[in-house]
């Protein structure tokens, strides 16, 4: 896709090699502001190295990697953070025993107070909490409660409002829809949207193309470590999508295939 | 809480515009009480208390004698329990912590018996050897990825063997006695060793309201220091715990390791400073010890680690780490050190005592499961 100059982050002719397997091969993809990104890709197609690399875990083997047109190389994921790029892990991103107040602000706790009397702004906390999360559309009548009470849709919320917060500019998503039912993932993807109407860029990495077309302002295709190209919504159907993705022919065949087992069954 | 989704079509039950959402139950009292991790504790404790009171009412445990009899028992233990409560909310054992105070209670004897130290010193050089050995567990449990459980039952046996092959060696016998006579004077000492509150008791006495023998004197002419330290390092971890940042990183790093590293909680950092607190404690165990009794002995802690774990655990703390409480740990503590004097004072062989903190240990865990699935039910 063209590159120009309001690009959140960008990548050009991205490889990564771990030892003699290529994982990633000449990828190139951008985000930007108020933008839904959709990364499809069965597994194996690079997904998860792609988002390794987005969010400094691994460095590049090859290629360039750009954040607001400026290159750089992240030691580790707190520099991609600090870059302003927000990794929303699956499961990895909240403790269920601890409040939803605590988790919020872990690790970035605000505090008042001097030397040894130094204390934690609870009063900051809880109302920031209650706020924010109402931004995201969720109700917290107490942030006391433990995370575990929430569903699985509301802990993506606390994840997302959270890196919202503290001033994420690209928010990855990894998977955030595969592990739920229905409904919970279409609130997961009005978060999606809510958190493109604030102006964010949004990476959403999922392999269900249901989930990516309701919301995606583009759509990058993986398959086996290589990009098979960006395109806008209106450019490519869902069809297309489905037979270029890897496996997408293999269900058109399992299709056909079962479709003459019942008739010879009848 | 609920979700605040878009006007729906009609047929969706709506929830009346400022009314309650149907779907919010109303959370009982007992739930919003059963989320305090130390409430079976504080239950446990009134449970005791009654059983004593019924059973042993005028056996003299609930004397001033008694009472600070039990105290002080619950009180040492407590120094323990509240730094192993923070070590293992963060997810990690020490069971080195009983050869720790055998360890640091041989150091402060043999530098000032032997080679004639001032006893302040030698307590500062125990708490050094403390912070060296918590760190180096620490650093162990880190580096390695190993569970603390297996790093910690190395240097349990490390340390123990260190202190008896070292004190044989430099003194010729496992006990090393005469530190009263050293202690008398120095200006640290009394910190570990006084006691307080003695004009308050004559005045108490004086009163009527506790019991005078027959000398005049009051029956309890003061109360050990180490209660003190009980109290004040309980508050101290209760607003660690609560109130600081740390607090915060304890509980994110025993809740889920990667979650923390995720959200950039320095997880190595914060597991180091526990096992460091740890051997402290231990070491504050150990001075308290030694600077009232006035001799060290190598056999010194022995299985104070797991009193120090039933403690804990009692007091609502999880194995797992993540979640517990340091006022739960004190409660631990005071349950103990209730049942060992009770026992003691109802005239029943003292033999039971393990088999009943056995079963109280079993019961607690059992206790605390039930309780953190309530707190965490998925609604």
């Amino acid at each position: 896709m063209a590159s120009n100059d309001a690009a959140l982050i960008e990548l050009r002719d991205v490889s990564k090699y771990f030892g003699t397997v290529i994982a990633l091969n000449g990828v190139s993809f951008a985000v930007r502001t108020g933008e839904v990104h959709c990364l499809l890709g069965d597994n194996g197609a690079g997904k998860s190295t792609l988002i390794k690399i987005l969010s400094g875990v691994h460095a590049p083997t090859k290629g360039e990697f750009l954040v607001q047109g400026k290159p750089v190389s992240f030691a580790s994921p707190r520099d991609a953070l600090d870059a302003g790029i927000a990794t929303v892990f699956q499961d990895l991103a909240t403790v269920p025993l601890m409040s939803v107040a605590r988790n919020f602000f872990a690790g970035r706790e605000p505090v008042k107070g001097w030397g040894p009397l130094k204390h934690l702004d609870w009063d900051f906390i809880n109302r920031t909490t209650r706020e924010e999360m109402a931004r995201m559309g969720i109700d917290v009548r107490d942030p006391g409660q433990p995370v575990g009470t929430l569903s699985g849709g509301e802990r993506q919320s606390l994840a997302i409002a959270r890196a919202v917060f503290f001033g994420a500019k690209v928010l990855i998503l990894d998977e955030p829809t595969s592990a739920l039912g229905v409904h919970q993932a279409s609130v997961v993807l009005r978060l999606i949207a809510k958190a493109r109407a604030r102006g964010l860029g949004v990476i959403f990495i999922t392999h269900n193309v249901h989930h990516a077309f309701p919301v995606a302002d583009t759509i990058t295709l993986l398959n086996r470590g290589r990009s098979l190209g960006s395109y806008a919504k209106g450019e490519i159907s869902r069809e297309k999508v489905l037979e270029m993705m890897a496996g997408g022919k293999e269900l058109v065949d399992l299709e056909a295939e079962l479709a003459a087992m019942s008739q010879q069954a009848v | 809480m609920t979700l605040r989704d878009e006007p729906q079509s009609a047929s969706a039950a709506s929830p009346k515009p400022g009314g309650r959402d149907e779907r919010l139950r109303e959370i009982g009292l007992l739930r919003q009480a059963l989320r305090r991790p130390e409430l079976g504790a504080a239950a446990g404790c009134l449970l005791v208390l009654f059983f004593f009171a019924v059973f042993a009412g005028d056996s003299g445990l609930f004397s001033a004698r008694g009472v600070v009899n039990f105290l002080e028992v619950s009180a040492q233990l407590g120094i323990l329990a509240v730094a192993v409560a923070l070590l293992m909310i963060g997810g990690e054992f020490d069971l080195s912590l009983g050869s720790m105070i055998a360890f640091a209670g041989v150091i402060m004897a043999i530098l000032s018996t032997q080679y004639g130290w001032p006893i302040w010193s030698c307590i500062l050089v125990a708490f050094a050897a403390a912070i060296m050995v918590g760190y180096l567990n620490g650093w162990l449990v880190v580096k390695t990825g190993l569970p603390s459980f297996i790093v910690t039952l190395a240097t349990l046996f490390i340390l123990r063997g260190v202190t008896l092959g070292v004190t044989r060696l430099i003194t010729g016998r496992t006990q090393i006695p005469g530190m009263k006579e050293l202690a008398a004077g120095d200006w640290l000492a009394p910190l570990f060793s006084g006691q307080f509150g003695g004009g308050f008791l004559a005045w108490l006495a004086d009163h009527g309201i506790i019991d005078k023998r027959p000398d005049g004197l009051p029956s309890v002419q003061g109360i050990p220091v180490s209660i003190l330290w009980w109290i004040g390092l309980t508050i101290l971890g209760t607003w660690i715990l609560l109130q600081t940042r740390f607090g915060n990183w304890i509980f994110t790093v025993g809740g889920d390791p990667n979650a923390a590293r995720n959200v950039g909680v320095p997880v190595n950092k914060v597991k180091i400073r526990l096992f460091i607190l740890s051997a402290c404690a231990a070491t504050l165990f150990a001075a308290i010890q030694v600077l009232s009794v006035g001799s060290a002995d190598t056999s010194r802690g022995l299985q104070k680690e797991f009193e120090a774990i039933i403690a804990v655990v009692i007091g609502g703390t999880l194995l797992t780490g993540g979640y517990g409480s340091a006022v739960g740990a004190m409660f631990g503590a005071l349950i103990f050190g209730i049942v060992q004097m009770g026992i003691f004072y109802t005239g029943i062989d003292t033999d039971w005592f393990k088999a009943f903190m056995g079963a109280m240990l079993l019961g607690a865990v059992l206790f605390n499961d039930f309780t953190r699935k309530k707190a965490s039910e998925a609604r």
